[in-house]
């Protein structure tokens, strides 16, 4: 999986040890943190990453609502309305990460 | 062994894809190559739909179709009836395209020898959606059959495709199909997508869709050229 090997790859640059992996992870992302989590287990198998954790932020989704002019966050993901004013909002600010944010390691 | 410490490493887990989508989508552009992607559950319509797609635009245009399954060739089998040229990639156990799978399918294909490329995904409603494939529409397939609250069962894969299309239009009387509802769920998670109402049947809806297809080949030649 990509992930492991970025992580591997940036680990190797630095000449460190891996101890947790940091990502964020949007709602709009369509990845499931409990699948991500078990998957991640398996793929760190016999990699330099065995043994590391994987410490995943949940990132809430915010769109901007052209009514208000203002960012605002979506209470649910099958409701893509202002929770101000009501209005539809498409354009989504955040929400669809999946990033690599930072690497506790150890030298 | 000195303490742990944290350092900022900020890169996008799914890069390498969307390094090879981009590079993929800047080559379809010089080619002038229009590419459709369709994504939906498992017996959605997929294939049937694109079949007639490819069948009607065949007359007019050079199309050709990649089509992605677990297992078999059927698929591709099905597509070759339009006498388009196709490529079935069978991806083994994974449940969805990656854009290297498609890259390495059209690689002996002289994209600059056609109007229009269509990608079939995996009968999938969650992977694909996180899947950049190069292409410049995403297809959203949904069947009468499936229940109009499908849209806010899967938000993610609506919310990443283009257009909706609703399939079996045909049977949409003895299912009950209520259109406003599956309209207004669509709208609910996609806000402003527009949706087109086909049945490959009975042809129903495929004109409409064909020339909202001529209309984007324009535009984005325009583009391209200007």
């Amino acid at each position: 999986m990509s992930l492991v090997e970025l992580a591997q790859e940036e680990a190797a640059r630095r000449g460190v040890e891996v101890e947790s992996v940091h990502i964020r992870v949007g709602r709009l992302s369509g990845v499931v943190k409990e699948a991500l989590l078990s998957s991640y287990e398996m793929a760190c198998f016999e990699t330099p990453l065995q043994g590391s954790h994987l410490v995943i932020e949940d990132v809430p989704v915010v769109v901007f609502c052209p009514t208000c002019k203002v960012n605002r966050n979506v209470n649910s993901e099958d409701w893509f309305i202002c929770s101000d004013c009501g209005s539809p909002t498409p354009n989504v600010i955040q929400g669809k990460e999946l990033e690599m944010v930072a690497l506790e390691i150890r030298e | 062994m000195s303490e742990p410490r944290l350092v900022e490493v900020r890169k996008n887990i799914l890069k390498q894809n969307d390094i090879v989508a981009r590079a993929m989508r800047d080559r379809f552009h010089q080619a002038g190559v229009f590419v459709t992607s369709l994504v939906s559950s498992p017996g959605a319509g997929k294939t049937a739909f694109l079949e007639k797609i490819l069948t009607q635009l065949k007359v007019q245009y050079r199309v050709a179709a990649v089509v992605g399954d677990l297992a078999t060739e059927n698929d591709a089998a099905r597509l070759a009836r339009s006498q388009a040229p196709v490529k079935q990639i069978t991806t083994g156990t994974l449940c969805h395209l990656e854009a290297a799978m498609v890259d390495q399918a059209i690689a002996d294909w002289q994209l600059n020898e056609l109007d229009y490329l269509f990608i079939e995904n995996v009968g999938n409603m969650v992977c694909p959606s996180s899947y950049d494939l190069g292409e410049d529409l995403r297809l959203v397939l949904l069947s009468v059959t499936e229940g109009e609250d499908k849209p806010l069962k899967y938000p993610t894969i609506f919310n990443s495709a283009d257009v909706a299309v609703i399939t079996k239009m045909d049977l949409a009387a003895p299912c009950e199909f209520d259109e406003a509802l599956a309209e207004r769920n669509i709208q609910a998670v996609r806000p402003g997508m527009r949706t087109f109402k086909v049945s490959t049947k009975t042809g129903y809806g495929t004109e409409e869709f064909l020339d909202y297809l001529a209309t984007r080949l324009a535009k984005s030649r325009e583009a391209t050229t200007a």
